[in-house]
């Protein structure tokens, strides 16, 4: 078989650029195996992430030919013939080094989304009662592997560092949406969601649902849904409540907001971890 | 002594997989400064990636099931070697810690009256396993990740422990390590430490586990003196992808035969109904139509051969490939997509489809899959005290994949998702009791700590030495040539000559590059572990001279009585020998060996 080319984004915060590696091609070898001969070989030293090897974890993410795609997930065969094959990281997320970006922004996002308040149980032993079709909602909703290209994608912080503060992304937009379909939930996040999390930001350009490798319908099944219920929160407080239809207590937005961990657990309000790269976030 | 960072807690749990997770969240709501340290970004473990289900009696299927069921499953699947007071205490509170995550949020797949569905497996002997299609893991480790977010535990993630150490007492108080994005040493002080670290697969060619699984928490352990159990017993899972090479030995579910896939020969032929054991015969049934009916008729019928436990579908596999029967890239067929709908297979197994589909080119709703044996999960490990999940040192104490005693000889699907629940959360229970109890801050020697960093930057500061890629690609082909699924003393004699050999490789190995989220160097740090339980493996598996569950000697293909009372217990002495000592199981108490006298179902 012929050569493959691989073109790898090397670098660190103060910069860095694309490296050529010529490795014979293998049969079946998906764009992961490469990068770890490569490792074996020329470039020890070459920085990715991975682990599941399956498309199950979500670590694998890269910007593959300008493409966000998992790396375990893209064989090399389907890629053009005889072309080199252009390896960059996720360009949202600051550089910690080569293909590994500082994703912490996800995590300390979600830190903010007030957690699951569920009803109080249906049967005498503690126990819920669920169909199938109303968890399969949700279910849609929790295939999320956490890979992050959906953010990677979304113009409102791809290149708009400042927009970070002040939204949530489309990853944690359907995990609002998964909360408020989900039939055990009693929180009320819509208003958190209008001021706090950007929901009107996003203009529904739909880029975040092409590229999610769960093939997750994150703009008609949970950006869409969500505007009109926080418009509804708005205007109709009871078209809303008529819609969480198994709900039976329901709590105020206020009260949701108030269960949000970063308030409740001031230690961790600055993100999920102290670690060296919320410093390289900061500095670059 | 270079510059380091330092935190100190009560509660340090290093991993978080399942069994961290589960522990960090116990400790942290009994309202102990706990943290949960782990190498890869938080929700990445080993765990996301189980499929089937995890196992618990809840009865939502089969009413006839509960805990004495399946602790005599468990103990039947690990050919009585389990620890039986773990077992017993993983079948009584499975099912709470269960219902517990769906209060958490999880959404299981349910049955038509809406409870939790549950589904089959190998050796369960009703079908028992919660789920959500095949990405069960995934949803346990959100829910449990979820939740350590909700209560606010603090999570130092891309960071490696390397070290235990220990105060002038001999407690644990300290975990050495450094953070992969900086390269920079970091030191935790506590009064308990949890190890939930997982697997240790990664030291073989062919396996299903992650890059994480490197046997850290065993070895860290065991350098600190721990006693390990069972280090012999190695399950390799009978269903692991053959080809294309690049993917050999990622896992495929043992849901695709619990849901009525069948294991065919190129011959075609059901090859299982050959090789029933005589243990399993008066429950496995004997005839293609009996086995099934079973799955609409649990009651009237006994189970498929293809559902015995793992020990035996993988050896049945392994000798029909050696007899020349086996598939074109030596494995066998797994036929589901001649059995069920492919609608059906859509929806039971959607990543098994995914998968088959992009990595292999493969439509399993068509054509049958071929699989094959692969490394999978570590039966033994660190040796707990049952209820409390302590270790044999103060301080210390394990949970999940790392600790032994639970599974026996062979671990039967879905019961470690289980145990991970329920075992993470005593080790959380015990270890804040402990933290409560101790007394004086802890303190460990500076020498010992410049000791750890001096070890683990030496690679560094080396040049001109081998690869340490190239010395973990020699280290897999000798495991898995030499103490693989079918052993012999011979070459288990020799594994242990070649594991000298690596070992004084890995003294003068080099590595190139900055400390910043450096692989190369990363791997460095994990060749120690890797290297220790690999010899922990292999001297087991020389003593144990029968064969009995995860564990096959060709020398000596029976089960000897006599081995079969007895736990393998070894140590790393301070001066880095190896002692091994036979040790008699715990005495199971009447009540429940009365479950095992009348063994025909
Ligand atoms: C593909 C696959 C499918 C499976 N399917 C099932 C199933 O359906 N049902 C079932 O019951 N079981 C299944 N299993 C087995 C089960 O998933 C594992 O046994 C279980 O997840 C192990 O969990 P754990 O919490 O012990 O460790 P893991 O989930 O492996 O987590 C280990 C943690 O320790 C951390 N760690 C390790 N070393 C260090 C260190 N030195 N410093 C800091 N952190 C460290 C890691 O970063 C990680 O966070 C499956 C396994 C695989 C591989
Ligand atoms: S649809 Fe909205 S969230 Fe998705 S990429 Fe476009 S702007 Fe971003
Ligand atoms: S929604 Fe899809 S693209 Fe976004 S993080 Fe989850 S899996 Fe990835
Ligand atoms: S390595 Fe897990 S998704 Fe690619």
């Amino acid at each position: 078989m012929a050569d493959v080319t691989m073109t790898v984004w090397r670098g660190d915060p103060s910069g860095g650029a694309f490296t050529d590696y010529v490795m014979p091609a293998v049969e079946g070898e998906v764009v992961l195996d490469v990068l770890h001969r490569i490792q074996a070989g020329p470039a020890p030293d070459l920085a990715c992430r991975w682990n599941c090897k399956a498309g199950k974890c979500g670590s694998c993410s890269a910007e593959i030919n300008g493409r966000p795609a998992l790396m375990c997930m893209t064989r090399v065969d389907e890629l053009p013939v005889g072309e080199p094959i252009v390896v960059a990281p996720m360009r949202t997320f600051p550089i910690i080094r080569d293909l590994v970006t500082d994703v912490s922004f996800n995590y300390t996002m979600a830190r903010q989304v007030p957690p699951l308040a569920p009803r109080a149980p249906d049967a005498p032993d503690g126990t819920y009662r669920m169909m199938q079709i109303d968890v399969e909602r949700g279910q849609e909703f929790r295939k999320c592997i956490e890979c992050f290209m959906c953010q990677d994608v979304c113009h409102v912080i791809r290149d708009h560092e400042e927009n970070k503060t002040q939204y949530a992304g489309p990853r944690m937009f359907i995990r609002f949406m998964e909360l408020e379909s989900h039939p055990l939930d009693t929180n009320d996040r819509r208003e958190l969601l209008r001021q706090k999390m950007g929901l009107g930001m996003c203009n529904i350009t739909k880029c975040c649902t092409e590229v999610c490798p769960e093939h997750i319908k994150i703009t008609d099944n949970a950006i869409i849904p969500l505007k009109e219920r926080v418009v509804d929160s708005a205007y109709d407080p009871v078209a809303w409540l008529g819609r969480k239809i198994l709900r039976r207590t329901k709590r105020s937005a206020a009260e949701a907001d108030a269960d949000a961990p970063a308030k409740t657990h001031p230690t961790s309000a600055d993100g999920p971890t102290p670690t060296p790269t919320a410093g390289i976030a900061a500095s670059s | 002594m270079p510059d380091y960072e330092s935190h100190d807690f009560d509660v340090i749990v290093i991993g978080a997989g399942g069994a961290g997770l589960r522990a960090a969240i116990e400790a942290q709501e009994r309202g102990l400064r706990t943290a949960l340290v782990c190498k890869s970004l938080l929700g990445k473990a080993h765990t996301v990636m189980a499929e089937g289900g995890a196992a618990a009696a809840m009865g939502n299927v089969w009413p006839e099931d509960n805990w004495k069921v399946h602790f005599r499953d468990t103990m039947r699947g690990g050919k009585m070697l389990n620890n039986w007071r773990m077992a017993q205490l993983h079948a009584q509170e499975a099912p709470d810690r269960i219902y517990e995550l769906e209060r958490w949020g999880a959404l299981f797949d349910r049955t038509a009256d809406g409870r939790i569905l549950q589904r089959d497996f190998g050796g369960h002997r009703y079908a028992r396993l919660a789920h959500v299609g095949d990405r069960t893991g995934l949803e346990l480790i959100r829910t449990l990740q979820q939740r350590a977010v909700a209560v606010g535990i603090e999570v130092f993630m891309e960071c490696k422990v390397l070290r235990l150490l220990k105060d002038s007492e001999g407690r644990v108080s300290a975990a050495v390590g450094y953070w992969r994005p900086s390269g920079e040493f970091v030191i935790f002080t506590a009064k308990a430490f949890v190890l939930a670290t997982g697997s240790i697969g990664k030291s073989w060619q062919y396996t299903s586990n992650s890059w994480e699984s490197t046997g850290d928490g065993h070895a860290m352990a065991a350098w600190a003196g721990a006693d390990m159990i069972d280090m012999e017993f190695v399950q390799f899972h009978p269903t692991g992808m053959v080809w294309p090479l690049s993917v050999r030995g990622i896992l495929v579910t043992e849901g695709v035969r619990g849901d009525g896939g069948v294991l065919r020969n190129s011959e075609g032929k059901r090859f299982m109904f050959d090789y029933i054991p005589p243990m399993f015969a008066a429950e496995t049934a004997d005839t293609e139509e009996e086995g099934d009916r079973w799955y609409d008729d649990h009651t009237n019928n006994r189970r498929p051969p293809e559902l015995l436990p793992r020990d035996e579908v993988a050896r049945s596999i392994n000798s029909e490939v050696k007899g020349g029967r086996g598939s074109p890239h030596g494995g066998v067929f797994l036929d589901i997509a001649s059995r069920r709908s492919a609608e059906y297979i859509r929806r039971r197994l959607p990543s098994m489809y995914h998968q088959f589909k992009e990595l292999a080119g493969v439509d399993i709703t068509a054509v049958p899959m071929e699989v094959g044996p692969t490394c999978h999960y570590a039966m033994g490990g660190i040796r707990v005290e049952a209820d409390t999940e302590a270790s044999t040192v103060p301080g210390l104490f394990a949970a999940g994949e790392c600790s032994g005693g639970m599974h026996g000889a062979n671990r039967l699907g879905g019961n470690s998702l289980s145990d991970l629940l329920v075992f993470g959360r005593r080790a959380g229970i015990a270890a804040s009791d402990f933290a409560e109890g101790r007394t004086g801050a802890p303190a460990v020697a500076d020498g010992e700590i410049a000791a750890v960093f001096a070890e683990a930057t030496a690679p560094l500061e080396r040049s001109d030495g081998e690869s340490p890629y190239d010395i973990q690609r020699d280290l897999q082909e000798t495991m898995q040539r030499l103490v693989g699924i079918i052993r012999t003393e011979s070459e288990l004699t020799e594994a242990l000559v070649e594991l000298d050999k690596l070992e004084e490789r890995c003294k003068v190995l080099s590595v190139s590059g900055p400390r910043t989220y450096n692989p190369g160097w990363n791997l460095a740090t994990d060749l120690p572990a890797m290297l220790t339980v690999s010899r922990l493996t292999t001297k087991g598996a020389i003593v144990r001279r029968e064969s009995r569950g995860g564990h096959t000697r060709d020398d000596y293909p029976l089960p000897d009585p006599e081995l079969g009372t007895v736990n393998l217990v070894q140590r790393v002495t301070t001066d880095g020998q190896y002692t091994l000592d036979p040790e008699p199981l715990p005495q199971m108490p009447a009540e429940l060996r009365t479950l095992f006298e009348e063994d025909a179902h």
